[in-house]
């Protein structure tokens, strides 16, 4: 118990001191997980709203393969993109292993089926009339479109925190791909594998803390986004 | 409206990343490392040292000794620094490492409870206490994950001609400060090296039992990843690191290592060793005047057990 406090004192100390190495370590992982996410949405949303509003063979399949990949395994994810980024491995001559690209290759790789399978299910959930609705007013197929995706905008937050939230705090692929080097791949979460491997308890606690806080920050800040012209 | 500003964000942090030096250039070396190199913190030390002086980027990656040979006979790596000498000679011979040099060295000690229920304290061989431990059905926690005190720690096994095996026998499938936390929680003993053991002393009940036996000497090598691994190996930039850690310099920084710390060094330096046939001469410079009481002298003389390819190097 007495550790869980000196951790949290320790974090306090941390942040209010603005310790470079650890701003530094938060700012990368805020900057990975914020770009992987982003390229998420970028490729999940189309993907996801094509998918809901299309019907062709095999849609089940493809559906079934989307929602295994929304539970996809940090590690495993990591040994593929370990494999295929090696030195030896297929797109070895890129030389992107051991660097923060690496770690937004596999950290896409986590969160697209994420938000692919919720922006799926939000915009599926949309009843057909509305559609129907619109197309009997004239509206073309991009209107169609964006307006149903207007409409499903608070599932849709909700895909941003859950593929945020997967990968800032998934630390096994990023340990794999990334290396932890110091300066260079060292996010929060596998500077607090290392902290706890060299037995300093209580700053692996503070580090703890200061992911939970951030993750709170900013699912905090899509939460009030989503919630703040929510129809009473 | 909305969604387009998201978007915008997003790409905005795209082009922040792509401005970040990501992709390596001929001039990043890349060292595959044991944990107990990193966890220590000593390679925080060597690491900007290096880079300063040779002007190249080091990237280290820390995992078991196992692991760490692998990634260098697969030229995924360019220098590896690890400590499990059976292994090394192995990859030697398959010619997938060359130029093994010796960097330094500290010790395994075997630790247990303060109650020792196999009663090892009482003798001085670590082959025996291995026995007496397998004999009383004794709790032992096993890293179980090839690294170079999983190897050692194998072997003892073997020369105290037991199988371990059965419900006394766990396998952590972790690190030595996991280990050693798990060993400490189920009142079993284990095999640590004795800078995690330092590193984690103030939260542990377990009491070191047998130190300075002449096998629990822990012997860090470097090795060059040879070049006919793959295109991509950077051989010049693997041997300018393993020079580096052997360099009078270096060696400085390693031999006063810890004291601050823990009162005490973590590793003694002995580049320079040549070791012949199977055998390892002490260095001509006794090192271990600042070694802590326990390991091994320089008038017992020591050497490695099992043969060791007869190598020169300067």
């Amino acid at each position: 118990m007495e550790l869980i406090w000196e951790g949290m004192a320790q974090a306090l100390r941390l942040i209010l001191t603005g310790d470079p190495e650890v701003l530094g370590i938060t700012w990368l992982s805020l900057q990975v997980s914020g770009v992987a996410t982003g390229i998420s949405l970028l490729v999940g949303i189309p993907l996801g709203s094509l998918i809901a509003l299309t019907r062709f063979a095999g849609r089940s399949f493809v559906v079934s393969l989307i929602n295994t990949g929304m539970g996809l395994p940090p590690v495993v994810v990591g040994l593929f993109v370990s494999i295929f980024l090696w030195r030896s491995g297929p797109l070895g001559f890129l030389e992107l292993l051991y660097t923060p690209t690496a770690i937004v290759i596999a950290q896409f790789v986590i969160a697209a089926p994420i938000v692919t399978g919720l922006t799926l299910a939000a915009v599926q959930q949309i009843p057909p009339q509305f559609r129907l609705q619109m197309l009997a007013l004239g509206a073309s197929r991009v209107q169609l479109v964006w307006m149903l995706l207007r409409e499903a905008r608070l599932p849709m937050l909700a895909a941003v925190m859950a593929g945020f939230g997967g990968v800032i705090s998934e630390g096994g692929a990023s340990m794999m791909v990334g290396g932890n080097i110091r300066g260079q791949t060292r996010v929060l979460t596998t500077a607090t594998v290392l902290e706890t491997g060299k037995g300093n308890f209580d700053l692996a606690i503070a580090l703890s803390v200061l992911l939970l806080v951030i993750t709170f920050l900013v699912n905090w800040a899509l939460t009030w986004i989503q919630q703040r012209r929510r129809p009473s | 409206m909305r969604r387009s500003r998201c978007r915008a964000g997003a790409l905005l942090l795209l082009l922040a990343l792509a401005g970040s030096p990501a992709a390596a250039q001929p001039s990043v070396v890349i060292l595959a490392t044991t944990t107990s190199t990193q966890d220590s913190g000593l390679l925080d030390v060597l690491v900007p040292l290096f880079e300063k002086r040779s002007g190249y980027t080091l990237k280290t990656i820390a995992v078991g000794t196992g692991q760490a040979l692998v990634l260098g006979a697969r030229g995924e790596a360019d220098v590896v620094l690890v400590h499990a000498p059976e292994l090394e000679a192995k990859y030697m011979a398959e010619g997938k490492l060359l130029n093994r040099r010796l960097v330094m060295y500290n010790d395994f000690v075997l630790a247990g409870p303060a109650e020792d229920p196999a009663g090892v304290r009482a003798v001085k061989k670590a082959v025996e206490a291995f026995r007496l431990v397998a004999r009383s059905g004794s709790r032992f926690v096993s890293r179980g994950d090839n690294s170079g005190t999983h190897t050692l720690e194998r072997r003892l096994w073997k020369l105290a001609g037991v199988e371990p095996k059965g419900a006394w026998y766990i396998e952590s499938g972790q690190g030595m400060g996991a280990t050693l936390v798990i060993a400490n929680d189920r009142n079993g003993y284990t095999l640590s090296d004795r800078a995690t053991h330092l590193a984690f002393q103030r939260r542990l009940k377990l009491a070191i039992l047998l130190e300075g036996d002449r096998p629990l000497v822990n012997l860090y090598s470097v090795l060059e990843a040879s070049p006919s691994n793959g295109p991509r190996v950077n051989a010049a930039g693997g041997k300018a690191f393993a020079s580096f850690l052997v360099s009078a310099e270096a060696q400085a920084v390693i031999k006063t290592f810890g004291v601050e710390k823990y009162g005490r060094s973590l590793f003694v330096p002995v580049a320079g060793i040549r070791f012949l046939g199977g055998g390892l001469r002490p260095p001509s410079e006794p090192p271990p005047e600042i070694a802590p009481a326990g390991y091994p002298r320089r008038r017992r003389g020591w050497a490695l057990e099992g043969r060791i390819p007869s190598h020169d190097q300067r």
